[in-house]
């Protein structure tokens, strides 16, 4: 089988237990974020599969190999570490031709494969520069380059963007992506900014507390988040606690709210449904219709692009997002009507 | 900084301080040496003011030669041989946990505290045929019977290298301590195992705090002056051991003076051909 697996894969460090029964499957040139808050085991994982760390239980399969026993050296995996950890003492070439020069490659083969490398990266002509006279995105590329220089089987990154500035690490984001899809290399990126998951993923996998929270397609986690946890870490997300009541309708302060989907809870059980702020529909008040609650608006921010509307209801604070154009004539102080479209309503256990 | 001169006392005080001290404490003392290694040796007795050039003259007799390069060479070969062996150690201290750490560090500190003579003694009785380790060797039955390894060339490097392995290790400390440990791990996933990446990545990285610790080891061995008495034979004598000879049992300060001189000016020309050779290969990058 290719790709890879990890299999049941558990890993605790003295008493502390870094990840527990991590159990996934990743066909091969998919481009995978984990992701999450930080301590909740991503990096440890990546580690883990770059066999910088031994699991303590389970096995990592690499197409159909065991190599949990393989060490880093012979595993021939390129990685991008979050300081980048670039050779301070040899020039920019010399960096990515190392793993070249270990496999014995001779000076032109070395000399040659930086060139393209570099090239590749966007970064021509600086191969035999220090390290020290580069920015914080040129190390950025050149890091990438040196851990593909080997084509590796698996391309791993962990939090490579986190030390750029906004700007350029949104550019650097898409761009990754299209290298990624250029070369169709199976890549495994560790984030805990959802917005950089949502640019590069095919297959995001939210990790919270050493556990795999939610794997799939990032719209498919955003729309349909598993659990409360996954729902406020990707993107912002409005929580409204209620009661289970038909077979989608949940009772929030005894108004009917019905869900897009049967939640398959038990009658009068606790339960909350996740509704994401550019879904609220903001109305006058005295406006009727099903699935509406009142709320009272308590700031509003007009960012320009898009509008900002907070709310009490249901004695919680609540988000609505709408653009300009489709603005309501709506003050701090004014009594609403929210509309809470089925389709957007996710009812979660609580 | 500013690029006018600090005015008045006050302002001036941070330079004039250690300007003093120096003067004090290092120029004079260095002056009057000098001086003195010009000065007339009186027969049997002190030394007389005088300009004569004797003093040095009586390096051209070989045996002061011999002195010299031997103290040179065990000196180096010392200084090597602690590298070796405290920089693995230190790294993999290092790469232990904070609480691992402590005991080593405490251990290491613990050796420090002893002087040149307890180490000195202590070396020459775990050497010696009576009462020494060759008793266990013997009882192990490596080799027929109990013998003294000291007075000996090789019991003398032992000691120096004892005592400036707790020195080395303070002093690699800090610097190993900062490696960021994601760059053995760099070169780790490149294709590198652990000992190549000792060698092509956290040595070369880390020349400069070596190169350091080499120099400052070699002179340290040069001022040796007990270890020599106690555990070397007098062809181990180093030249430290001859200027002490000079000045306290022959009362020939002149050429004690001399002699200083000389070492000083051979491991500061020794020390400056390290730099430059360190230098030149970091260039060469």
């Amino acid at each position: 089988m290719s790709g890879l697996r990890i299999d049941h894969v558990g890993k605790t460090f003295g008493m502390f237990e870094a990840l527990k029964d991590i159990d996934l499957d990743f066909p091969d040139g998919r481009f995978i974020c984990l992701l999450g808050p930080s301590g909740c085991g991503k990096t440890t994982l990546l580690r883990v599969i770059a066999g910088l760390e031994t699991p303590t239980t389970g096995r990592i399969l690499l197409d159909g190999v065991d190599i949990t026993a393989v060490p880093a050296h012979r595993r021939g995996l390129g990685m991008v570490f979050q300081s980048l950890a670039l050779f301070p003492h040899l020039s920019v070439g010399e960096n990515i031709a190392y793993g070249l020069r270990i496999r014995g490659a001779d000076l032109a083969t070395r000399r040659r494969k930086a060139e393209e490398l570099l090239a590749l990266v966007h970064l021509p002509g600086v191969a035999d520069r220090p390290i020290s006279q580069l920015s914080g995105g040129q190390r950025q590329r050149v890091a990438i380059a040196r851990a593909l220089a080997l084509d590796p089987k698996l391309f791993l990154l962990d939090e490579p963007l986190s030390a750029l500035d906004a700007k350029l690490r949104e550019a650097m984001q898409v761009e990754l992506k299209l290298l990624q899809q250029r070369l169709g290399i199976s890549t495994i990126v560790v984030t805990h900014d959802q917005r950089e998951a949502l640019t590069m993923a095919d297959i995001v996998v939210v990790m919270d507390h050493a556990r795999v929270q939610q794997v799939g397609p990032p719209l498919e986690i955003y729309r349909n988040p598993v659990n409360a946890f996954v729902a406020d870490f990707i993107g912002t997300s409005n929580l409204l606690p209620g009661v289970a009541e038909g077979q989608d309708t949940l009772s929030i302060d005894g108004i009917q709210v019905a869900g897009a989907r049967p939640h398959g809870l038990a009658r009068g059980s606790k339960a909350a449904i996740s509704i994401r702020p550019e879904e609220v529909v903001v109305h006058p008040a005295g406006e009727q219709g099903p699935n509406r609650l009142p709320a009272e608006v308590t700031f509003v921010r007009d960012l320009g692009a898009s509008v900002e509307i907070m709310l009490a209801c249901a004695r919680r604070e609540l988000l609505a997002v709408t653009s300009p154009r489709e603005r309501p004539d709506v003050r701090v102080g004014d009594r609403v009507v929210l509309e809470l479209p089925p389709a957007a309503c996710v009812v979660l256990p609580s | 900084m500013t690029d006018r001169w600090p005015r008045g006392l006050p302002a001036r005080l941070p330079v004039l301080w250690p300007a003093a001290m120096l003067l004090l404490f290092f120029v004079v003392p260095f002056g009057i040496m000098l001086a003195v290694s010009f000065f007339h040796q009186v027969e049997g007795g002190f030394y007389e003011p005088g300009f004569e050039l004797a003093n040095y003259a009586r390096f051209l007799d070989p045996f002061f030669g011999r002195a010299l390069l031997f103290s040179l060479w065990i000196s180096v070969l010392a200084a090597v041989i602690v590298i070796a062996v405290a920089f693995p150690f230190t790294y993999c201290l290092t790469r232990l946990r904070r609480r691992a750490q402590i005991p080593f560090l405490v251990f290491v500190l613990a050796v420090l505290s002893l002087s040149e003579v307890i180490i000195g003694f202590a070396w020459s009785t775990l050497l010696s045929r009576t009462a020494g380790l060759s008793n266990l060797v013997a009882w192990a039955g490596l080799i027929p019977r109990a013998q003294a390894w000291t007075p000996s060339f090789g019991a003398l490097l032992m000691g120096l290298c004892y005592l400036g392995f707790p020195y080395t290790v303070l002093i690699l400390f800090p610097p190993l301590s900062r490696l960021d440990p994601e760059i053995p791990e760099a070169s780790r996933t490149l294709g590198a195992s652990p000992l190549r990446t000792f060698f092509l990545v956290i040595v070369p990285v880390l020349r400069a705090p070596l190169l350091g610790a080499l120099i400052m080891v070699f002179v340290f061995n040069l001022g040796a002056y007990l270890l020599p008495q106690v555990l070397g034979r007098p062809q181990h004598w180093t030249l430290s051991v001859h200027i002490s000879d000079q000045a306290v049992f022959q009362s020939n300060l002149p050429f004690a003076a001399a002699m200083a001189i000389f070492l000083m000016l051979f491991s500061l020309a020794f020390i400056g051909l390290t730099m430059v050779l360190g230098g030149r290969k970091e260039a060469a990058r």
